[in-house]
């Protein structure tokens, strides 16, 4: 063991091991960054189970509860709340702004506290209750953009509330990561005064239970059967699945990055133990010589590299550690709870990755050490050893991609990452190789001057070994280009795909008797007058005459489609921002219904189907007539279903508007909120403008993990370059011998690597503009038109890179004499 | 050390090639043998063989009494650690060590322990004490040599196979090299196999034998 530390000691001052104890150090740090943040924000799960729901046992519902239900709990032996929950507009003065509103019962939360502080910033402290009625608690940043401090008075709908506390917690808010809109909490009793809970609102109804475990458990046993489309039942395991969910998928997707960032540093470390082994082939045959045996060399090698590993991973873990606490810091917006410190078992988890890393891809060539013949020593010819290598590095693969379909949780998705990533090396790859093999020709090499032909010369003669560096080199970089241009590509996509008189106001819950009304506003304000749509909202319980629920679907968007109430219009005549993409627009008189494309496709909807839907009480029937494409970046009011007027005139309807609300109308619609309190006017360009700091928040925590990825894509180059650097030394030093200029050698290898960097920028360039295609068609639905800089920007950043390492070798070369790199060499 | 009826063939395409032929040859304790030849002769396969490092296709090596060919890989490795040292012809010092790290190789290999102690003595002795901290590629041909001698005798070997010694010198540093080889031998009271195609070198040696042709020619 001592004599393998002291080698360890020898090999890291000769600078062989830094390329290898980096690489390793990246890859644990980014599966680590990401295990010990997953881990804080599983364990803040668990923290707040008891506290999650409020309660026990929650009941959810789209539609009021019956009395029966209350009953029913009531029998059970129960505690019981009630909750309504819904999006409105709030006012003070002047200000107007969205806000979650909460109203709850007075025994609201039946588990876990809600905080309040009498101002913001000032010490909070536990409250028995919720608000009193007639007066509501404000989240800290509602306050502030309403202007409206304690004790002040505010509009919410037609009833005026006054604000007495500021709410620091609530128990369900803890696990709602994911929130916009601020909260402002209510009492229920109050509801009514408002006149916001009508037709057409879209509201969530709130029972909660608590009690003893085995009461219950009764009581979930007895509803569960009875609940209806649009109810649901979360219990603490299954509490708030859909945050849960959303929080997987991001972690995942962190994972999985993570783990390419791991893959990519295994091939460094599979190029610098080869290129340790190379170096050391000498060195083994005379330790052989000086009566090392076999299995002496294996353990000192075994031990040493070890000792390394662990020291590597050590290294990594800590800043792994480093790096989550940044991740938290640049998501802490959007999680609204105090995180837990990370357990031990993440680093663990990176220790393991590390460790089948360095057995994957060190340990083959290490162990080709120990079958260094001795008589090296004397004839040098007696080369490498070879053979069994591939096998060995297969098995390091097999693990890696077992952990990464583990790391995927599903066998599918960890398939197509593997598989897309084999993909994309084995193409970049082939590419790369095939376009140096096209560049050799003896036929296109003849056309240029010598030096070109010196430089091209060296590629032919290291074609493989250079394809590998090309197609790591562009792994690398297309990562980067993807974070840089593509993105800003995107996001440039979808501000321009908004036109310049696009509304930028949304009206919602127009009653039918104050349409007139509302019309005359706008009229006597001077700003051109809203379209105002009908919209009955039902429910689909049948395709066919066949009954239809969510467990029909395989996809969650599907699922939740169904599972939602529909917005139905009513319209003669097709919106002009509508086409009809198959079939033909209503026939008024007819039972028919025109359907927007994409959601038929998604849930299997054809021309000719007969729909039905369930509104209140009553259903109807109709036939799909036509399927519509729609431009949803249009920032117009859009259905999936329309039917003509004289099949849903007698339903319950509200009227929805888009408009455009010229710069400096504002204070319009504070005025429009406070003659018809009911109405919800919500401002796109705020909303857009938060979705976009929500998606700024989402890229800055992927981009560490991205960093990783980068880091080790340029760890791969950077060994890979250093691979062949002895070798180019070496031809170098003899093409000097023979009379060359230090111009010619320097033209030369600029040359080669010049060829090299343009393959790779180009590949990388290719690479990152398909994938930001993809994303841009079906993600996010958006015509993306060719990006001139990535074109110019990705090129030259593969020609730049590799010109740098050009410029830095050729000085490495030309600085040692050629007689000195020769005899280094015999 | 005594070798009996050493042969040694090679694949060369379909045909064999013999390197070597039926060679008999006895070293006695404290002897110093040179084997002389031109290039292709067949010297440093011999050399190989003698060592344990290649294997003949014919014939018997014994060392202090061992077969050395009825040993596996493992333990002729051994066997080299315990009682035989090399000197090579380009030195073959490890670049990534100091000298004095050389030196202490074969020591600490077997677990000796007071390597440093030992290795410092042994550099001193060949003249090195100013360069035990210098790496090969910053001392000169004559001073690898040196420390190639010096990890040489630090094991105190029965046996010494010096492959042309002198072949990667100038006139003047081989001739240092091999007074001290010569000197060091005498102390020690070692075995010296020289392979050379020196003959004033050779003319150093109490006796010598000339390979041609893959026999021994004299």
């Amino acid at each position: 063991m001592r004599q393998s530390l002291r080698m360890l000691a020898r090999d890291w001052r000769a600078g062989e091991l830094r390329v290898l104890a980096a690489a390793l150090a990246v890859a644990v740090a980014s599966v680590t960054s990401v295990a010990f943040f997953a881990d804080r924000i599983s364990q803040a799960l668990v923290r707040d189970a008891h506290q999650l729901l409020g309660a026990d046992l929650v009941l959810y519902s789209d539609h009021p509860w019956g009395e029966a239900m209350r009953l029913r709990l009531d029998a059970a032996g129960v505690e019981r709340a009630e909750a309504v929950n819904f999006v409105s507009m709030v006012l003070q003065k002047g200000e107007s702004q969205l806000a979650g509103v909460k109203a709850v019962s007075e025994s609201y939360p039946l588990r876990g506290r809600l905080r309040t502080a009498p101002s913001p910033g000032a010490p909070d402290a536990p409250a028995e209750r919720g608000p009193a009625p007639g007066t509501v608690w404000l989240e800290e940043r509602l306050v502030g953009a309403l202007g409206a401090p304690v004790g002040s008075r505010v509009r919410v709908g037609r009833a005026e509330l006054e604000v007495a506390a500021v709410l620091t917690l609530e128990p369900e808010r803890s696990a709602n990561f994911f929130n916009i809109a601020p909260r402002l909490m209510m009492n229920l009793a109050d509801v009514p005064a408002t006149g916001l809970v009508q037709t057409g609102s879209r509201v969530s109804y709130y029972l909660y239970a608590a009690g003893s475990p085995e009461r219950i458990e009764t009581l979930q046993k007895a509803v569960r059967p009875t609940l209806a489309r649009g109810q649901r039942l979360d219990d603490l395991e299954s509490g708030r699945p859909e945050v849960r969910a959303s929080i997987e998928r991001a972690q995942r997707f962190l994972g999985l990055t993570a783990l390419l960032a791991a893959i990519l540093a295994g091939v460094a470390i599979a190029l610098g133990t080869r290129r340790f082994v190379e170096r050391h082939l000498d060195g083994c045959a005379v330790m052989r010589c000086l009566g090392a045996t076999q299995g002496k060399l294996v353990r000192l090698y075994a031990a040493e590299f070890t000792v390394l590993g662990i020291a590597a991973c050590a290294a990594g873990s800590a800043i792994g550690y480093g790096a989550q606490t940044a991740i938290s810091a640049a998501l802490s917006e959007l999680i609204r709870a105090e995180l837990p410190a990370p357990g031990p078992l993440p680093a663990v988890q990176g220790f393991l990755v590390g460790l089948v890393l360095l057995l994957g891809f060190a340990l083959p060539p290490l162990l080709q050490l120990k079958n260094v013949p001795a008589v090296r020593v004397i004839r040098r010819e007696s080369g490498f050893p070879k053979g069994g290598t591939l096998a060995a590095y297969g098995a390091g693969l097999a693990a890696l991609a077992g952990l990464l379909i583990w790391q995927a949780g599903d066998l599918k998705l960890g398939g197509y990452v593997v598989g897309g990533f084999a993909v994309a090396v084995l193409a970049f790859f082939v590419i790369s190789w095939g376009v140096l093999r096209l560049l050799t020709q003896r036929a296109f090499v003849r056309l240029f001057g010598r030096r070109v032909r010196y430089g091209l010369a060296n590629l032919r003669r290291h074609t493989r070994g250079n394809a590998v560096q090309v197609a790591s080199l562009a792994l690398g970089l297309t990562a980067v280009l993807l974070l840089t241009f593509t993105r800003n590509d995107l996001v440039d996509a979808w501000r321009r795909s908004a036109p310049a008189d696009a509304p930028n106001r949304f009206l919602i819950g127009v009653q039918p008797d104050q349409l007139a009304a509302v019309q005359r506003f706008f009229d006597s304000r001077g700003i051109a007058a809203p379209e105002l749509y009908p919209m009955v909202r039902g429910r689909l319980t049948a395709v066919n005459r066949k009954p239809v629920s969510a467990a029909d679907f395989d996809e969650e968007r599907a699922k939740r489609l169904v599972e939602r109430e529909f917005n139905i219009s009513y319209l003669d005549a097709l919106p002009a921002h509508n086409s009809i993409a198959e079939g033909r627009w209503l026939d008024p008189k007819q039972p028919e219904v025109s359907v927007e494309e994409g959601i038929a496709n998604r849930l299997g909807w054809k021309l000719g189907d007969e729909l039905t839907f369930a509104v209140g009480g009553q259903s109807f029937d109709a036939r799909i007539s036509s399927l519509r494409r729609l431009r949803w970046d249009s920032m117009k009011i859009n259905f999936f279903v329309i039917a003509p007027t004289a099949l849903l005139q007698g339903y319950p309807a509200s009227f929805v508007s888009a408009f455009r609300l010229p710069a400096g109308a504002e204070p319009a619609m504070s005025e429009l909120a406070r003659t018809f309190p009911n109405l919800t006017v919500v401002d796109v360009g705020a909303a857009v403008r938060q979705a976009q700091g929500v998606i700024d928040q989402l890229i800055a925590a992927v981009q560490f993990v991205f960093l990783f990825a980068l880091g080790a894509g340029l760890l791969v180059l950077y060994s890979a370059l250093v691979a062949t650097e002895d070798e180019r030394r070496r031809e170098a030093a003899v093409m000097r011998v023979y009379g060359a200029t230090r111009s010619q050698v320097t033209g030369a290898q600029r040359v080669e690597f010049l060829a090299m960097g343009a393959i790779a920028g180009l590949l990388a360039t290719l690479g990152a503009a398909l994938i930001g295609q993809l994303l841009a068609q079906r993600v996010f639905e958006l015509d993306l038109p060719p990006s001139l800089a990535l074109w110019i920007a990705g090129p030259l950043a593969g020609i730049a890179l590799l010109s740098l390492n050009a410029w830095l070798s050729s000085r490495k070369v030309l600085r040692a004499s050629p007689a000195l790199t020769l005899r280094d060499s015999v | 050390m005594n070798a009996r009826g050493i042969g040694k063939t090679v694949k060369s395409g379909d045909s064999d090639l013999v390197i070597l032929r039926d060679i008999d040859l006895g070293v006695t304790r404290g002897e110093a043998l040179a084997v002389l030849g031109a290039s292709g002769s067949g010297k440093s396969t011999l050399l190989a063989i003698l060592a344990g490092l290649d294997t003949p296709t014919s014939g018997s090596v014994h060392i202090d009494e061992q077969d050395i060919f009825s040993l596996d890989e493992d333990a002729r490795a051994e066997l080299r650690g315990r009682s035989v040292g090399f000197v090579f012809q380009s030195f073959q010092l490890l670049p990534a060590l100091t000298a004095l790290e050389n030196v202490m190789l074969p020591l600490e290999l077997t677990d000796i322990e007071n390597a440093e102690q030992l290795a410092s003595e042994m550099l001193t002795r060949v003249g090195l004490q100013e360069r035990l901290h210098h790496y090969p590629k910053h001392l000169s041909g004559g001073e690898q040599q040196r420390v190639a001698l010096a990890r040489a005798f630090v094991v105190q070997p029965k046996v010494l196979l010096a492959d042309e010694p002198t072949g990667s010198l100038d006139a003047e540093s081989g001739a240092a090299i091999i007074k001290l080889l010569f000197e060091m031998n005498r102390e020690y009271g070692t075995t010296l196999v020289l392979v050379t195609h020196d003959e004033n070198l050779a003319a150093r040696c109490t006796r010598s034998v000339r390979l041609a042709g893959g026999r021994i020619a004299a």
